[in-house]
């Protein structure tokens, strides 16, 4: 009895949807200030996005960014560990695509050239995910921490490495690649023209059906969230939770990898140091809202891109930053209701 | 070993109280057709609770009876869904916690509730602390303790880091911090489970003064004898409803169990106490010496983790159908001798042999496959993922055996469920329930089943029945017997000494990481295992 009873299906996404009308009342009160109406400018927000097929497109490719990034948090989660590196983690990944693109021939069919990018993106982000994960199992070193502080890390080796070795004239990005661009939407429906809407989209749907099927159909899925949960009886289980912490972090690492390959192969075929900043750490509120679930994820993935794509959209009325405002909101409110918050806090108390 | 000489010493001040509970002493707390449901889960249909003031009142029931959720209601930490409570003729239904404590109603909880870094004077004044500008007044915290102790009996040194005091201390400064907030009615969750005989008789001299000076009591329990020791009134639930009040000087613990679980009830009790350990047992135990050891444990030294050895050399060995029991008061070096033949705890030196096979350096799976079943002390740290279903939760360990190729086997796990699901009668019967919204006997039951559903030399029984109700503890009881019947080794651990002589053949007593003695179950009872327990006697004995 001390333990409620796990709720249902619906109460576990009661949270999320609480934490999302919070954010909107509070965007009323914004919009109002601003001496506009909420009404026209929600329309507006709709408009700009799901209501013309270039809008469609920029929130499809900022989803599926989210998704990756959002993958990589839900999987740490799971795993009972608080994954804050996938901003570098997605930035080693493309970084890693565009070496691979760059170094094959540019003869290389698309047929070796994708995969091996693609292939070179996770592994990219799995070694930057390793390392913290390493540490954790070695020595129990805060994941939060190292993942953190990796970032900048991260960040700026790869900044260096770019201004110094691989710029091309006065930009800050590396030659285009020479193999391993993927087809844009805009190539099979011309509708999205002009969108960064690519076919990367269906890496994002088939990676988060297959992190699905490894957490809650594989045996090594089992052990994971097993550690997460109660890592006390995954060790009584025969479970070796430091392996499977090890793990997590690297797939982490991996998936939010993969999202490089949106910017890299699917938009500008090039690597461009901060060519996704903030998705890494959106990727956080992704998770959240998504339950850290594979199903949840890529829904809460259109969401924030929705909102991000909106911004642009009503900047005319209302200055764009009240959209990062919104945003903020989002996570604050999600925050304090999700439980995985919660247990996580209450970790970190016990920890402290 | 409720009938021991000291026991009966006070019994006549109880009985002084005892007489006054009848009719002329209005009550204190009446609670009447309360309902609480959690989700689906209705943890109380029709309970009530009549309390009398200066009265120790005993609250009794199967785990899952919803004893703590009507405790919890009078707390003030639940509101029910229907129903009233009154105190005082007040009618306090669904009050909150704030008011609890200030009407004086104070609740100790199982799990205690205390920072471990701070000291006894700073855990009692915690939340009200006295001050002295914008400073903790620690001189007049610690006057409180003392000026409390003395007055209630309950001693403790106020400058002691909680970390460093032993659980019965630990749960006299739960009571303290509950009497400090100016508690009238004190409400005890089952504060027996972790202390030592001597402890308990200690808790129930504590509870004695105070109702004499006219504060109430009322106690949550599993333990039949403990009612009877010490309680005036008894209030019996069952399946969230309160089925009779009597009072203790009218009822027997046959009378109540059968209450508290609507059959009869073969009470651990009813074993002789003392003369031989039943007539079937002694013929065969000359011949099971014979044969090769089951387990057999040699020279163990194993580390606290804080510097110090926490086994410092243990030897015995275990032949197939022997129950070997280890009692002793808790922390004595128990928990890290089992953990580390489970393999869950490096040995620092020593072998531990499964059969002819070294497992001393095996891994946990490996361990389990060479036969060795392990039931955990704690259900709700070890023994379960409280958030995977029951079928889940019925491979714990042995995961690798319901996989192909990397793939959970859904097919495997699920007829496995069914099949243990059956076999242990846990309920509800449904396997893709949480074990979160399990009672406590029955997550108990899903940890047995999984560990003696299947082949097994070995077994390690570690509280198998803490804080389980009446009905499971006979269940599991029977279950161990009859593997030791079947031929198994068992290694039983528990810290209720009544436990130790119902099952076990031999009982060794474990102090400050030794054993101080070893003894055939006819020679062992509490009176002569006692001293040895609390280190009185057989201090700088070499294990046998």
């Amino acid at each position: 009895m001390s333990r409620s009873v796990p709720g249902s299906f619906a109460v576990a996404w009661l949270a999320p949807l609480i934490a999302l009308l919070i954010a909107a009342v509070v965007g009323d009160i914004l919009i109002l200030s601003f001496g506009q109406s909420p009404g026209d400018v929600y329309r507006l927000l709709l408009e700009g996005t799901w209501g013309n097929a270039y809008g469609l497109g920029q929130v499809l490719y900022k989803a599926t960014t989210l998704t990756f990034t959002g993958l990589a948090v839900a999987l740490g989660l799971r795993a009972g560990l608080f994954n804050i590196g996938a901003e570098g983690q997605l930035a080693a990944g493309g970084f890693a695509a565009a070496l691979a693109g760059l170094a094959v021939p540019a003869t290389t069919p698309a047929f070796l050239a994708v995969p091996l990018c693609v292939v070179a993106a996770a592994m990219g982000g799995g070694i930057v995910g390793a390392v913290p994960g390493a540490l954790k199992a070695r020595f129990g070193a805060s994941e939060v921490i190292v993942t953190i502080m990796l970032n900048f890390v991260v960040l700026a080796l790869l900044n260096w490495l770019v201004a110094a070795r691989l710029h091309v004239g006065e930009s800050l990005h590396t030659p285009p690649i020479n193999a391993g661009a993927v087809p844009r939407l805009a190539d099979l429906a011309p509708a999205f023209h002009g969108s960064a809407a690519n076919t990367t989209i269906v890496l994002a749907i088939l990676t988060a059906a297959a992190v699905g099927w490894y957490l809650f159909r594989t045996r090594a899925g089992y052990d994971l969230r097993a550690t997460g949960l109660q890592p006390d009886a995954a060790e009584y289980g025969g479970i070796r939770v430091g392996a499977v912490r090890f793990r997590a972090l690297t797939l982490a690492g991996a998936l939010a990898g993969l999202g490089g390959v949106n910017y890299v192969l699917g938009y500008k075929h090039y690597y461009e140091e901060g060519f996704a900043s903030g998705s890494g750490f959106l990727g956080i509120a992704v998770a959240l809202v998504g339950r850290n679930h594979p199903a949840g994820v890529p829904i809460a993935a259109l969401l924030f891109a929705t909102i991000s794509q909106g911004g642009l959209a009503v900047n005319a009325i209302v200055p764009k930053q009240m959209v990062e405002v919104l945003t903020a909101v989002v996570i604050i409110a999600v925050a304090v209701t999700v439980p995985e918050v919660q247990r996580l806090a209450a970790a970190g108390r016990r920890v402290a | 070993m409720s009938t021991s000489p000291e026991s009966g010493r006070e019994r006549p001040a109880t009985g002084a109280t005892g007489s006054r509970v009848t009719s002329h002493e209005p009550r204190l707390l009446v609670a009447t057709g309360v309902r609480k449901a959690f989700g689906s889960v209705e943890a109380n249909r029709n309970a009530s609770l009549e309390v009398a003031r200066g009265e120790i009142h005993a609250l009794v029931g199967e785990n899952g009876a919803g004893k703590s959720t009507l405790m919890r209601i009078l707390a003030g930490l639940h509101a029910p869904d229907d129903g009233r409570v009154e105190l005082d003729g007040r009618d306090v239904t669904g009050w909150s916690t704030r008011q609890a404590i200030d009407a004086g109603v104070g609740m100790v909880h199982q799990h205690f509730m205390l920072v471990p870094t701070l000291t006894v004077a700073e855990n009692l004044v915690l939340g009200r602390e006295p001050r002295r500008g914008a400073r903790l007044d620690r001189a007049a915290a610690r006057a409180e303790v003392e000026t409390l102790g003395t007055r209630t009996g309950l001693v403790v040194a106020p400058d002691r880091l909680v970390s460093d005091l032993s659980v019965g201390e630990a749960q006299r400064v739960e009571v303290l911090k509950v009497l400090w907030r100016g508690a009238r009615l004190l409400i005890l969750d089952e504060p027996t489970a972790v202390l030592s005989p001597p402890e308990v008789k200690d808790l129930w001299g504590v509870l004695r003064r105070l109702t004499a000076e006219g504060s109430t009591v009322v106690l949550i329990t599993h333990k039949l004898d403990e009612v009877m020791e010490i309680s005036d009134t008894v209030t019996v639930m069952r399946a969230g409803e309160t089925v009779g009040r009597i009072a203790t000087r009218d009822a027997s613990p046959a009378a109540i169990a059968r209450m508290m679980v609507g059959r009869e009830v073969r009470l651990a009790t009813d074993r002789p106490e003392a003369g031989g350990s039943g007539p079937q047992d002694e013929p065969s135990h000359d011949s099971r010496a014979m044969s090769r050891a089951a387990l057999d444990v040699k020279a163990l030294v194993v580390a606290s983790g804080r510097g110090d050895d926490a086994v410092r050399g243990v030897s015995f060995a275990i032949p197939p159908g022997e129950v070997f029991g280890i009692a002793g008061v808790e922390g004595n070096g128990q928990s890290e001798l089992v953990e580390a033949i489970a393999g869950l705890r490096r040995v620092s030196s020593g072998t531990i042999h499964l059969g002819a096979r070294d497992i001393t350096s095996l891994g946990m799976r490996e361990r389990g496959d060479a036969g060795l079943s392990h039931i955990p002390e704690d259900r709700h740290r070890r023994g379960l993922v409280l958030d995977y279903a029951i079928a889940d939760n019925l491979i714990l360990g042995r995961q690798h055996h319901f996989t192909r190729r990397g793939v959970l086997d859904r097919g495997a796990i699920a007829a496995n469920a069914a099949t243990q699901v059956a076999g242990f009668d846990i309920r509800p019967p449904d396997p893709r329930l949480p074990a979160a919204a399990l009672s406590g006997g029955n997550q108990q039951k899903v940890v047995i089943a999984r560990e003696m559903g299947r082949e097994f030399p070995v077994l390690l029984a570690c509280q198998p029945t803490r804080g389980v109700d009446v009905g499971a503890i006979e269940f599991i009881h029977a279950r161990i017997r009859a593997a030791a019947a079947a031929g198994r080794a068992v290694l039983l651990v528990s810290a209720d000494l009544v436990e130790v002589l119902a099952l076990a053949d031999r009982v060794a007593v474990m102090y400050d990481g030794r054993f101080v003695t070893v003894l055939p179950r006819a020679q062992a009872s509490a009176a002569v295992l006692g001293p040895y327990m609390t280190g009185l006697a057989g201090r700088g004995a070499t294990t046998p």
